[in-house]
């Protein structure tokens, strides 16, 4: 396959059409799948490509198309629910977590459970409280989940091909502002869910930054503008958040003594603070620095232009704890930097014109 | 023909209302340690529809189980190993009472949460349209569960599809110990609610098992899948209590002479005169055989052994 340059949103079609083509028996379903928006074009051309019996439209009832999909697993028949927000997943929260969770677990191994359901985090444009949540610790917090957060076009095609073809219900979390975002795709030949769930992303000395999906992208931007100036920041991108193998993270931070974790989603409780307990647990004497946690408050997205200034963390601000963990007083080059950026604050870039 | 269905119906009527009430003898010794909800009473429509679904066809259920499990032709020593908690039991002893599977007949499992299987088998229903099989997914579930928005959704899907799945209602009137009327408005009839859905809709008592088959064989046409969805709304009542292996009448929720009525109207009782008007064989020796049975399936499961602890841990992912 050429390895072209993608958005990562044509990375999502482009594994559902892989995946489509490799197991006939494959449906994909969810509320704008067939319409003309196609889930912010992630579902494009998939109808006519495999036909309305496998591609189609649906009704609005989040927790029976979930239960849907769970019976069609048991007969193997693979499914795809796309959610157009994260927050419309909640109506479908007896049948993920009563149902999808725990079906192999309680019934002795008897039968799985293999669906994949596209959750897409909302952000901006005054989307508000109920269409902007990062829940991906909720998830996380339920025993026989998979949950996974892709951040850039690669390892979205990757992850999604990989978990499509786990046998087990994986929670698969886009962020609508990575959507936009292209690079080159390298297509493999194997795919395997427990073999990427995480990736250095940037080598460095000086600290440990551990991040995911948007949140990666914004400390990727830091941790490059730093390198001109001499500081080396080890950026850990988390794919998979369950299961996660820890060992890189471990390894990492034994090197640099200095843990910085940022997290899309709230402060109480969140997957951030479960980084940071693992961390102080095993390697507690390696730690030169308190660790220190960038995530949401634990309060709901308000929608004004107005309120939502400063309600995201900036990426001043991850420099600010970046300084805090090593110990620097001077004011930056990077700093100044981002200052002049100039922009909206609720959208991704200029060029951003919707769908939001 | 008639004789060999009324003994066939006999037969599992029996099967399941002997184990039901075996169960209740031994509850109390504290062996089975799990809740036990018992289809005493109610069996009429799992043995019926014993004879209608095929090896091939799905079905799912709710937390009283045991009929629809057992009429599906699930391994009632598996069955009972899995109420005792062993490693024999159907779901290695994870699942218990209220979690049964036997995917070698189809029943693809049951649950605990009111309405919870119900997509689930439209699910399975929608797998058979993928696959272009002809297999008819059946679900069971009771009255309480037509307060659950997911039936709706269901039902809606299934139709909007024509799914070949068949919605089979118990409308024991009661909800734990809430009666039919304190939840939904006393004149309606829930058939008639859920044929205005635009599907097939259709209502029974179930006193009479053998007139419920025919009337069963009537309706559902199994030869053509897109014949579906079906739904059936029968009336039947739950002699013991809710949870448990007891009766309930001290608490009394229920009307004494409601209860009388229905148990003077018993399924079983029905069936026995019936075979024995047309002088069929001796029945004593049909209940023996089926007692022997079941007697030696609770032996198995009582001599089996618990999983090991570690296995607690084990089985989170399918590999």
């Amino acid at each position: 396959m050429p390895n072209k340059i993608i958005t990562f949103a044509e990375s999502v079609n482009e594994a559902l059409i892989y995946s489509l083509k490799k197991d006939k028996n494959m449906i994909c379903y969810g509320l704008g799948t067939t319409d003309p928006k196609n889930i912010f074009s992630t579902t494009k051309n998939l109808e006519s490509l495999f036909g309305s019996d496998r591609i189609f439209d649906v009704p609005t009832s989040e927790n029976a198309l979930t239960g849907i999909s769970i019976g069609a697993a048991l007969n193997k028949v693979r499914s795809v629910v796309s959610h157009q927000r994260v927050d419309f997943a909640l109506l479908a929260m007896d049948q993920i977590i009563n149902s999808a969770a725990k079906w192999h677990y309680m019934f002795g191994s008897n039968s799985s459970v293999p669906i994949t359901i596209r959750l897409i985090i909302g952000r901006g444009w005054g989307q508000g409280p109920t269409h902007s949540q990062s829940l991906q610790s909720l998830f996380v917090n339920i025993p026989g989940l998979k949950v996974v957060v892709p951040s850039n076009p690669q390892n979205c095609y990757d992850l999604l091909v990989a978990s499509i073809f786990d046998p087990n219900p994986v929670i698969f979390i886009e962020h609508r502002w990575l959507h936009n975002i292209s690079s080159k795709v390298i297509k493999k030949k194997k795919y395997n869910l427990n073999q990427n769930t995480l990736k250095i992303l940037s080598k460095g000395k000086d600290l440990t930054i551990v991040s995911m999906s948007f949140a990666t992208v914004e400390s990727l931007h830091v941790v490059n503008k730093l390198k001109e100036e001499g500081i080396y920041c080890e950026l850990i991108d988390i794919n998979v958040l369950k299961p996660l193998k820890y060992e890189k993270i471990i390894n990492s931070v034994k090197k640099t003594g200095r843990l910085l974790v940022i997290d899309t989603d709230t402060n109480i409780c969140g997957f951030g603070s479960e980084i940071i307990s693992v961390i102080s647990q095993k390697i507690f004497k390696y730690l030169k620095k308190s660790p220190i946690k960038l995530a949401m408050p634990d309060v709901p997205v308000p929608t004004s232009y107005g309120l939502t200034k400063d309600f995201y963390y900036s990426k001043n601000e991850i420099i600010k704890k970046i300084k805090i963990l090593i110990d620097c007083k001077k004011i930056l080059l990077a700093e100044s930097f981002f200052k002049k950026q100039k922009g909206f604050h609720d959208v991704p870039g200029t060029w951003f014109n919707g769908p939001f | 023909m008639e004789k060999k269905i009324l003994l066939k119906l006999f037969s599992a009527l029996y099967k399941i209302r002997f184990t039901e009430e075996e169960i209740s003898r031994r509850y109390n010794k504290g062996k089975m340690r799990c809740p036990i909800h018992l289809s005493t009473g109610q069996e009429a429509i799992a043995a019926s529809l014993s004879l209608i679904m095929r090896k091939k066809d799905f079905a799912v259920s709710s937390h009283r189980a045991h009929a629809h499990y057992l009429s599906k032709g699930g391994s009632l020593k598996k069955m009972l190993a899995e109420i005792y908690g062993k490693e024999t039991g159907c779901s290695k002893g994870k699942g218990g009472s209220m979690h049964l599977i036997d995917t070698s007949v189809n029943f693809m499992g049951s649950t605990a949460i009111v309405g919870n299987t119900i997509p689930v088998g439209v699910g399975l229903g929608l797998s058979s349209l993928i696959k272009k099989k002809n297999q008819f997914s059946f679900i069971f579930f009771g009255d309480g569960a037509i307060e659950e928005g997911v039936f709706y959704e269901s039902v809606n899907f299934a139709i909007l599809k024509k799914l070949p799945v068949i919605f089979i209602c118990e409308n024991n009137f009661y909800s734990v110990y809430s009666h039919l009327k304190k939840r939904q408005p006393e004149n309606r009839k829930i058939y008639k609610m859920v044929n205005s859905m635009l599907i097939k809709s259709y209502f029974s008592n179930s006193f009479d098992p053998y007139y419920l088959y025919k009337f069963l064989k009537n309706k559902i046409n199994l030869k053509n899948t897109k014949s579906g969805p079906y739904f059936f709304e029968f009336t039947n009542y739950r002699w013991r209590e809710h949870c448990g292996p007891n009766f309930d009448n001290n608490l009394e929720y229920r009307d004494k002479k409601d209860y009388n009525n229905w148990i003077n109207k018993d399924p079983l009782i029905v069936l026995e005169k019936k075979i024995n008007l047309l002088k069929l064989k001796n029945l004593s020796i049909i209940k023996k055989k089926i007692e022997t049975s079941v007697l030696s399936a609770f032996q198995f499961a009582e001599k089996s052994k618990f999983p090991k602890k570690s296995e607690a841990l084990k089985g989170v992912y399918a590999k």
